[in-house]
């Protein structure tokens, strides 16, 4: 089977870590966003994975060499020089898709979840129709597209894109499995896939809808990003405990990368994220938390909804909290208190930031 | 030469901008580099030869503290240490005329008069030898320094002349520029100025009794050396400036108390160097000037200075970061824990990897003649940004951030504060922190008023 992952964008919303590497390289729970959904493809027998791309696909492009090999799975880029949307890719990428005559995987490069592809394409071949895309239950649908659907056969009735009153609570997650007679609704211009393609799909009754069980999030911003990592982490207790850090000063759901050094008297968790080679100095608090490969964080210092970025360095007593960003290579000074400061890339702060705001 | 020399440390109704602090202590008792404020001037004229006697003048009810405070003062330097008790608010000048007889005797040819808000350098030796040079033996000398142009209205200021020092017109405040030198509030005086301020009581019994209805509260004995003796003494050739470029600040507001530390912990150098904390191995960090109390227990991972108090049975823990702070006695700083800018009260408590911090109100670095603002403690409507004060027992948790607040006495948080005063209702609109009570008045749809004893101290205006 084949597979379409849309990676398109800036991913402006993940600044300032999406400076430094394509969206999907950015590791979540110490693991390339992207390969967290080619494991997942893999696993439920996809062979080749096409991925749509706009921006600093050359060093997604030697990333995927890497992975090629060690996954055993194709990966092929498809080159957008202008941007297509999220259903032109699809018409880009036609030969790719259709040569194999068997329904393809879409999925969005920004979506964590327990990726339920086997059971989608066993859904989606139990049903006549065109298209299925997965379905989840969200507590503020009207940041999303919403689907509403028949209870029995899942069939789509109606799509409404960020819809103004409620109309329904479960969202469209992001992840499809279409028939490859849909590339003949789709030309090759930017084209919304929710916006144009479903709400006629749905009306010829050829849309239908798989809810997705456990946990889902679209971790394209920072926020999002943090609570997404919380989720993951509590499905990784109940399906692989072991994968967590356990030991002194260690508070419910953490995650350290074996190469990481973590000092005395810290207390670290629940909802850390610890990457390879982190240097954790003595006595240093951190909560809900991810912390990127190479950074170091110095003695005394606490920190609480922050994603440190790679190499950073924060000194000792400071203060971070409230969605505090750091680009790659920051360092911050002894004795600061960021709060929602949101640092780019290699810059040195030497002044607290009391309230939120962009460090250029 | 017999000297004597008079401590103006006013009482509870003065120094507003200094509470909650001195809801506990009387301000002038307050610790200043690890030492009550008003140490500094006791132990500067215990100093100068010949002085006989110390008197300490306000309108304070006898305390416990100031008893002790006495005591071994007196003990310490072996000289006479006394409290003068007004009967009421008597002014700068009002004070030492109605005890003029206590000052005088046993002879004292000459007196110094300091005010126990200022920190100084306390030149007093080489004002005496100064008054010797210029005029004559009946003359006086003003402590004067030097200020910029726009803070020199915030003081008393001296026009001299150039070669004499004489001093040739004074102006309390003024509201245009006079003069960039300034009324460093010490004196020097000899026992002639009673025959002026005698002059000046008169003159106000007199006015009273052409106006028919007294305030109650303006009484003839209420004197001010500043607005009612210099401006008339200024010209007559009685009255000199002696400059100095030593240290010098108003002690009015918590932020200028740790400002003073400063200068004082820089001073110890060479006066106390007994009183400044060293690097030891199995110690503390201690970068920069540092007072430890003996008593006082810190963790060999602590980091402590520049510019930090500790006080008595103050304990501070594993990893502990103090800068810029004063800690007073029985107060807890917990592991990991960050303060900085921070005046901690009197058994209070700071919970683990708890950041408490101040924004410090410090001269312009770059301005040699800068002072120190007396900040409004609103602009706006919102609170400025000033030095954190945690009031006596606060208990601050674990892990929370309290920012450029005020917190009043007894309260124990539950989570961060940023710019907040923490008290029961609304401040007083000038910003005296009166505690609720009679004297507070109902403040309506949350509108900031001004307090009763506020409005007593301020020039008469409307009742709100």
């Amino acid at each position: 089977m084949r597979a379409l992952i849309l990676v398109g964008g800036f991913g402006t919303r993940l600044r300032p870590l999406t400076l430094s590497r394509p969206k999907p390289l950015v590791e979540f729970c110490n693991k390339a966003v992207l390969l967290h959904q080619l494991e997942a493809l893999r696993e439920a027998g996809v062979s080749h994975v096409v991925l749509a791309v706009s921006y600093m696909s050359e060093a997604l492009e030697a990333a995927m060499r890497e992975q090629e090999q060690r996954l055993g799975i194709r990966i092929s880029l498809s080159h957008e020089k202008e941007p297509l949307g999220t259903a032109g890719p699809l018409a880009l990428a036609r030969d790719l898709l259709a040569e194999g005559g068997e329904p393809f995987f879409v999925l969005n490069s920004d979506v964590i979840c327990e990726f339920p592809f086997a059971a989608l394409a066993r859904f989606h071949r139990r049903h006549s129709g065109e298209g299925s895309l997965v379905v989840t239950r969200v507590e503020e649908p009207a940041k999303y597209g919403v689907v509403v659907s028949e209870a029995d056969t899942g069939r789509i009735c109606r799509f409404v894109e960020k819809p103004r009153v409620f109309v329904s609570n479960k969202i469209n997650a992001g992840l499809y499995i279409f028939n490859p007679g849909i590339l003949q609704r789709i030309q090759l211009r930017p084209t919304s896939i929710e916006k144009e393609i479903f709400p006629a799909m749905a009306q010829e009754g050829q849309l239908y809808a798989m809810e997705l069980q456990g946990f889902w999030m679209d971790i394209g911003q920072p926020k999002d990003f943090l609570t997404g990592m919380c989720m993951y982490l509590q499905a990784l207790r109940a399906q692989h405990p072991e994968k967590l850090h356990s030991g002194p000063g260690v508070v419910g759901n953490v995650l350290v990368d074996p190469s990481a050094k973590i000092g005395v008297n810290c207390v670290i968790g629940p909802n850390v994220t610890i990457g390879a080679g982190v240097v954790v100095e003595d006595g240093v608090r951190i909560k809900r938390c991810t912390v990127l490969e190479g950074a170091r964080i110095r003695s005394h210092s606490w920190l609480e909804s922050c994603i440190v970025g790679w190499s950073c360095s924060v000194g000792q007593w400071v203060r971070m909290e409230n969605v505090t960003v750091l680009g790659e290579d920051v360092i911050v000074n002894d004795e600061l208190y960021l709060n929602g400061a949101n640092v780019l890339p290699h810059k040195s702060i030497a002044e607290s930031v009391p309230e939120p705001r962009i460090i250029m | 030469m017999p000297l004597k020399a008079v401590i103006l440390i006013g009482g509870p109704q003065k120094g507003t901008r200094f509470r909650p602090l001195s809801f506990e202590v009387p301000k002038p008792l307050f610790p200043v580099a690890g030492v009550p404020m008003v140490q500094h001037h006791v132990e500067a004229c215990a100093k100068v030869p010949g002085m006989k006697e110390i008197l300490l003048l306000g309108f304070y009810q006898p305390h416990e503290a100031l008893g002790r405070f006495l005591v071994s003062a007196q003990q310490e330097l072996r000289i006479p240490i006394r409290y003068l008790q007004e009967y009421a608010a008597l002014g700068t000048a009002g004070g030492i005329y109605h005890f003029r007889d206590q000052i005088l005797s046993g002879g004292a040819e000459a007196f110094f008069v300091l005010n126990a808000d200022v920190c100084s350098e306390f030149p007093l030796q080489e004002m005496l030898e100064f008054q010797q040079r210029h005029g004559d033996v009946d003359s006086f000398v003003i402590l004067g320094t030097t200020a910029n142009r726009t803070q020199a209205l915030n003081y008393g200021c001296i026009v001299a002349n150039a070669d004499t020092q004489e001093v040739q017109h004074y102006v309390e405040k003024p509201s245009t520029f006079v003069s960039e030198i300034i009324n460093c509030g010490i004196y020097l005086f000899t026992p002639a100025i009673f025959q002026h301020i005698g002059e000046v009581f008169q003159r106000n019994q007199q006015e009273l009794v052409l106006e028919e209805s007294s305030n109650g509260w303006q009484r003839a004995e209420v004197i001010r050396l500043e607005q009612d003796v210099f401006t008339a003494l200024a010209g007559s050739g009685k009255l000199y400036v002696y400059k100095t470029d030593g240290f010098w600040s108003q002690i009015k507001s918590a932020g200028s108390a740790i400002y003073a530390s400063r200068l004082y912990l820089n001073q110890y150098s060479k006066s106390h160097p007994e009183r400044l904390a060293q690097n030891k191995p199995g110690g503390p960090v201690i970068r920069g000037n540092v007072y430890i109390h003996p008593t006082a227990s810190i963790d060999s991972t602590a980091v402590l200075g520049p510019n930090v108090s500790i006080g008595e049975g103050v304990t501070v823990g594993a990893g502990v970061r103090v800068r810029e702070s004063i800690v007073l006695h029985g107060a807890s700083l917990h592991d990991h824990t960050c303060v900085l800018n921070t005046i901690v009260g009197w058994d209070s408590t700071i919970g683990r990897w708890a950041r408490v911090e101040g924004t410090p109100s410090d001269p312009n670095p770059n301005d040699p003649y800068a002072k120190i603002d007396s900040e409004t403690l609103f602009r706006d409507g919102r609170l400025t940004p000033s030095i954190t004060i945690l009031g006596c027992s606060v208990t601050i948790p674990a892990e929370v951030v309290i920012l450029n607040s005020i917190v009043l006495p007894h309260k124990e948080l539950s989570r961060s504060y940023k710019n907040q005063i923490i008290l029961l209702s609304l401040p007083c609109k000038s910003g005296c922190l009166q505690l609720p009570g009679r004297s507070w008045p109902v403040s309506e749809a949350g509108e900031l008023r001004t307090c009763l004893s506020c409005v007593c101290t301020l020039p008469c205006r409307s009742r709100l």
